[in-house]
């Protein structure tokens, strides 16, 4: 696992030195050449500004209004069904929020892990699942938006499932592990 | 879909917070929220500049093309709607990587970049082609060897062994991936028949 932990602090740094010195050495204007890719950045970040925001007021609403917590009240027998026990229902805020948001599943991740002690139960599974799943919705709504599509198709159902998916798997391979 | 799922939250969200007497905690949020995806996209316009300017030289060098030649068999399966020597390939291959290596920050510039190339091949502009679908199924559900972030947040948190999610992290992210790649090439499969 080291070895892995290692390349991954390494990849960026290399990849900075890498692509310039080997571009220059086949004659490309590096400087120039950067500049003018650069500029693409500031265009895609505006473009996707509306799609951001829409998204996180309408999460930032339903999560600041105490409805997770109902909602995730309402769907503990769902989450009885793939094995959690009713001890570790602290977990659903969690699992609805990955999703949804980056920043906020975070949010919630670390303070359970701060709450429960990142060696508990809950901990593991938390740490788990904010590692294996994407935010989803985010991810469709401004990749989407960023090129104009308006019609998902079966995009959102077919990332829905793979996000239960991954969060079945989590519940079973913790408990599986750790407990 | 979107549209009734963005409705819901936004509509639930009030009318709770009205039963519970914080009406004016609608106002915050919305506002907060708001400010909050400007900083988003102004931190990923710098992020953004930085990659893309990268990828730029990596493209003139002709690093792209030997990267995508080197993987571009075992993706390009996945594909099979794309032109074999797609510019998208590198995009895609570059996020995938990133996002395999947890670096989320670098995945997304790389994922913006392969919608754009995607788009010019999709001759529906405002209906999503398989391609994309296919790209976004496997960029959410990517397997996952380095969780960078929570591994910090867990050494924070005085945890004795930080890193001893990665194991369950893999498998997890491992099944996802499998799952969605199946699922995917089942459907694709239906709709052409």
């Amino acid at each position: 696992m080291n070895v892995i932990a290692e390349i991954s602090r390494w990849a960026i740094p290399l990849l900075l030195l890498l692509i310039p010195v080997i571009a220059y050495l086949r004659k490309v204007p590096v400087y120039e050449s950067f500049v003018e890719g650069a500029e693409e950045g500031f265009k895609t970040g505006v473009r996707i500004l509306p799609f951001l925001i829409g998204m996180l007021v309408s999460i930032r609403v339903f999560v600041d209004s105490g409805a997770l917590n109902i909602l995730s009240h309402w769907l503990q027998p769902l989450f009885a069904l793939i094995g959690l026990e009713a001890d570790f229902a602290a977990i659903i805020p969690l699992a609805i929020m990955r999703p949804l948001s980056g920043s906020g599943a975070l949010g919630v991740a670390t303070q359970l892990i701060n709450e429960y002690g990142p060696d508990s139960f809950i901990g593991r599974l938390a740490s788990t699942l904010q590692g294996s799943t994407d935010t989803t919705f985010f991810v469709l709504t401004v990749y989407f938006g960023s090129v104009g599509i308006k019609k998902y198709r079966y995009a959102l159902k077919l990332g829905l499932l793979a996000d239960i998916i991954g969060l079945i798997v989590s519940v079973w391979i913790v408990t599986k592990v750790f407990y | 879909m979107v549209n009734l799922i963005w409705l819901l939250m936004l509509a639930i969200g009030i009318i709770v917070s009205a039963f519970n007497g914080h009406i004016e905690n609608v106002t915050i949020s919305a506002m907060k929220a708001a400010e909050l995806g400007v900083e988003v996209a102004i931190e990923l316009i710098g992020v953004m500049s930085l990659w893309l300017g990268l990828m730029r030289l990596a493209e003139e060098a002709g690093l792209v093309k030997g990267i995508a030649r080197i993987f571009g068999p075992a993706i390009r399966r996945l594909f099979p709607s794309l032109r074999p020597d797609s510019p998208a390939l590198g995009a895609i291959i570059m996020n995938l990587s990133a996002n395999i290596l947890g670096l989320g920050n670098a995945a997304t510039p790389f994922g913006l970049k392969a919608m754009q190339e995607l788009q010019k091949e999709n001759p529906t502009p405002d209906v999503a082609s398989p391609a994309m679908i296919t790209f976004l199924a496997l960029n959410t559900s990517c397997i996952t060897l380095i969780p960078a972030t929570i591994i910090g947040v867990r050494l924070k948190a005085n945890s004795v062994n930080p890193t001893e999610i990665i194991g369950t992290t893999i498998v997890a992210t491992g099944c996802a991936m499998f799952m969605a790649i199946l699922v995917d090439y089942f459907i694709r499969r239906r709709r052409k028949t």
